[in-house]
């Protein structure tokens, strides 16, 4: 008989090596059905790190990817910290992106170093407004923010095409369903030389040190923790817990805003609806397997970016479906999820009693 | 009372239990004989391992040494199989939980025969059963409306069907965990008679309890766990309450007693407050509370305490009537504007309300006031400030921790209800909420808890003592009002009142109305 006992705190480091664990776990177990593929996992594998890491520009363009993992990990994790389940990253991405076109494509024209910051704080602030109505419908009418920030998503997403289709199509596009190019002002600076990589990252970097900080060493942060942990005992201690979550909406938003704005300003230069292969939603994914840590936000997104980039290439070498990634990375998803389960509760394993008797 | 002779048999035998929960050791080499018609009384503080170990009998939990043995139909003691409920059930051990185990939306025949119908089955089992339960109900006097859904009865009610549940699956040993905790005195003195009567017809029964005086008023044997070991077992004959009490407690215990009082002004009112709907409501509630003051507020659980509570913790805004405060209204004060005027609440439920468990120690120390300049600096936390306050409360308040950054949800429930202390009493309010605040704690800190309330008297603050320990109620207030279905009675001295009269308000008779 299997049981489990509940166990006392987790240091750090063990935490770190089951995480890490999980992480090589979900690589092993993904590579049985390569076997079935034609494929031996070394070789595979060798071929995916060779396609995130392999060179400067492949290195680069995992850290591209990472991007507006990041912020939308970020996004996530700040939201679940205080129990506030924000399933709509996507759609407060699309809204920001839909905000930085709007601001970015001349309708104000300005020098870079006033032009960048408005559109980034436009769209920030748009992702930050989508939020903030699912936020208060929860906090005053108590509707669940589950169902209304993922419906959410579609209502957006139809509006972006709208737009795109009608009132801020291109003109110059020959009818695609495009945005006006951003202006160059407004576009993010490239980091290097001839790679895609952008200013975008820094920000993205900075942002997660920010929260961080922020959860870390301010009262504002201390609130979020209290009423996320136990929104009864923060109530009753006096801590405002609508205005609380009215700001953590409004960060969660404005974080998934962020990424829009970095790709579209940085990446892309212009807004068309498949902007975002689910970023928003693979946040969700990067704000777990990070255990919801800011900081741990960043390399989660740095592991899912690179299996991400890196399947891609290993598909084009071998021809095996790059659907490979979205296994592995829902594999060390559930890898990760066990593990906190490790985390929390010792296994033993009991004899029957008959064995029991014998032994005495 | 004497109970069976030593010749009966013996019914149930624990063998050398042993349990560990990770470091804690919660029953240690625990050896316990119950025979025939006998009924023991397990008696021991909160964690000292009582329940722990009467769930390994059950079988909710593995012992990791030691063996359950039990009389299978007279055929001598046979090892139970551990970890399993079922094979308790089938050996005719029956228990009574704490909680109660019903389904609230059954009546009180489907849920004493759930569980023991084939799963397909052409007949109905009930027409036996109703008349298997009527013969024990005659036999027993436990008194049940066997119709009745379980919502609609008492709390006497639905423990006399936990009862007549174990009876009907032909118990022949029955655990009661801690029964009196939600009776009225009059609710656990019938109890009491009927498992006399029980026990007399040959039903051995245990019950779990830390109350001394049901313990010496009501069992033949005493076992006495402390730490998780037994310190002791013996016939109640041969104890009196002084001796249980330091065999429970270890050393000598020294009561709390208070001194006669001088009640100042009013301090805090309330006026004609109503709120709610249903069991929690609150209908035209008169409070005065004087400074320098305990009030005591009597009542058994669910009479809208709770709601009280919460009105004047500023949770929870009175749908009408008036709070106020020094004179001043507060009828609209939420909780933060009711911790700034200088009010301490001691919340009712602790674990949920009172800390954040996994913050730690400091931080809990630190919640209420975090906003203040002493906690932050331009919204910027000051770590060292709120460690070293902290440092200076766990030991000002003996605060058992593993220092003030381990996190508050691993300590005890006496040592969490000492951070609330901490951090409620240590700014010197004017005015004391404290709901329940010995719920679920051992000797000593109930004595702490208490001695903390008299000091808050002392300095002249007014206390509001919501409890349902009439002992407890009785030793600290100066004046106790009783509170029943949401009404609450005029405050009376406490020397004009005697057990049997506040009891009978509890229960909703004699003056629950006196305005």
């Amino acid at each position: 008989m299997i049981r489990f006992e509940p166990r006392g705190p987790v240091s750090v480091s063990r935490m770190l090596a089951v995480s890490l664990a999980a992480a090589f776990a979900a690589l092993v177990l993904a590579a049985i059905p390569m076997a079935f593929a034609g494929l031996s996992a070394f070789n595979a594998y060798s071929l995916m790190a060779k396609g995130a890491f392999g060179s400067l520009f492949a290195f680069t363009e995992m850290l591209t990817r990472a991007t507006p993992l990041i912020l939308t990990g970020l996004a996530a994790a700040v939201a679940f910290r205080a129990k506030l389940w924000n399933i709509g990253a996507e759609g407060q991405l699309y809204a920001g992106a839909l905000a930085a076109v709007a601001v970015g494509t001349g309708a104000i024209s300005a020098p870079g170093y006033l032009l960048i910051p408005m559109v980034a704080l436009a769209g920030a602030l748009a992702g930050g407004l989508v939020m903030l109505g699912p936020t208060l419908l929860k906090t005053r009418l108590g509707v669940d923010e589950v169902v209304t920030t993922l419906l959410l998503n579609f209502i957006i997403l139809l509006f972006v095409q709208m737009m795109l289709e009608g009132p801020m199509q291109d003109p110059m596009g020959m009818g695609w369903p495009q945005s006006e190019p951003i202006l160059d002002e407004a576009a993010l600076p490239k980091l290097l030389e001839r790679m895609r990589i952008h200013w975008g990252l820094v920000v993205a970097l900075a942002a997660a040190l920010g929260v961080y900080f922020l959860l870390k060493r301010t009262v504002w942060g201390f609130e979020i923790r209290a009423v996320g942990e136990n929104a009864a005992a923060a109530r009753h201690a006096g801590i405002p817990v609508t205005a609380t979550f009215v700001r953590v909406g409004l960060l969660s938003g404005a974080l998934a805003g962020l990424a829009g704005v970095g790709e579209v300003a940085g990446l892309k230069g212009y807004l068309t609806a498949d902007l975002s292969p689910g970023f928003g939603y693979s946040g969700i994914v990067v704000a777990m397997l990070a255990g919801l840590s800011p900081i741990g936000v960043v390399f989660a997104a740095l592991f899912i970016a690179s299996i991400f980039v890196g399947a891609d290439s290993m598909s084009r070498a071998t021809g095996v479906s790059n659907y490979l990634a979205d296994l592995i990375v829902a594999m060390a998803l559930l890898c990760v999820l066990v593990s906190g389960l490790f985390l929390r509760f010792k296994v033993r394993f009991i004899g029957a009693p008959a064995t029991r008797e014998t032994a005495k | 009372m004497t109970g069976p002779t030593q010749e009966a048999d013996i019914v149930l035998r624990l063998d050398g239990i042993t349990k560990r929960f990770g470091m804690l050791t919660a029953n240690g080499d625990v050896s316990l004989d119950l025979r025939q018609g006998e009924i023991l009384a397990l008696l021991g503080e909160n964690g000292a391992g009582k329940t722990t170990l009467m769930n390994i009998l059950f079988g909710h939990y593995v012992a990791d040494e030691g063996q359950v043995l039990v009389d299978q139909s007279g055929t001598g003691l046979s090892e139970l199989e551990p970890g399993s409920p079922h094979a308790a059930l089938e050996s005719g051990i029956g228990m009574v939980h704490q909680h109660f185990t019903l389904a609230e939306n059954l009546s009180a025949l489907d849920n004493i025969i759930l569980g023991t119908e084939k799963l397909v089955s052409l007949t109905s089992a009930r027409a036996p059963a109703r008349k298997k339960l009527a013969e024990l109900i005659t036999r027993s006097g436990l008194d049940v409306p066997l119709d009745a859904r379980i919502s609609q009865l008492s709390v006497g009610e639905k423990q006399r069907v936990e009862i007549l549940k174990a009876l009907y699956r032909d118990a022949r040993v029955l655990v009661l965990d801690e029964p009196t905790a939600v009776l009225t005195p009059q609710e656990s003195d019938t109890l009491f008679a009927t498992l006399k009567k029980l026990s007399a017809d040959g039903l051995a029964i245990i019950f779990i309890s830390h109350k001394l005086a049901e313990v010496m008023a009501s069992s033949h044997r005493v076992a006495v766990l402390r730490g998780g070991r037994k310190v002791a077992d013996l016939p109640t004959a041969e104890c009196d309450l002084r001796k249980l009490a330091e065999l429970m407690v270890g050393h000598e215990i020294v009561e709390t007693v208070r001194d006669a009082g001088s009640p100042g002004a009013p301090l805090f009112t309330l006026q004609n407050i109503s709120v709610g709907h249903g069991r929690d409501a609150l209908h035209q509630v008169d409070l005065v509370l004087r400074s320098g003051e305990i009030l005591g507020i009597a009542g058994v659980s669910g009479n809208g305490q709770t709601t009280l509570a919460r009105v004047i913790s500023g949770l929870e805004p009175p749908a009408s009537g008036t709070v106020s405060m020094e004179g001043d209204d507060r009828t609209d004060a939420n909780a933060r504007t009711v911790i700034d005027s200088g009010f301490a609440r001691i919340p009712e439920d602790r674990h949920r309300d009172g800390i954040v468990g996994p913050m730690s120690v400091s931080e809990n120390l630190a919640i209420e006031s975090i906003r203040k300049p002493e906690n932050q600096r331009f919204g910027l936390l000051r770590f060292s400030a709120m460690r070293e306050k902290a440092r200076n409360l766990i030991k000002a308040y003996d605060i058992r921790c593993q220092g003030e950054d381990s996190p508050a949800r691993l300590l005890s429930g006496g040592n969490i209800q000492k951070i609330v202390l901490a951090r409620t009493l240590d700014p010197e309010p004017k005015v004391v909420l404290a709901a329940q605040p010995s719920r679920g704690l051992d000797v000593g800190a109930t004595s702490d808890v208490h001695k903390r309330l008299l000091a808050a008297r002392a300095r002249g603050a007014g206390v509001i003592l919501i409890s349902e320990d009439l002992d407890e109620l009785m030793r600290l207030s100066d004046r106790i009002a009783v509170i029943h279905r949401g009404h609450l009675s005029s405050a009376e001295e406490t020397e004009t009142l005697d057990r049997g009269t506040l009891g009978l308000r509890m229960a909703g008779q004699g003056g629950e109305q006196a305005a």
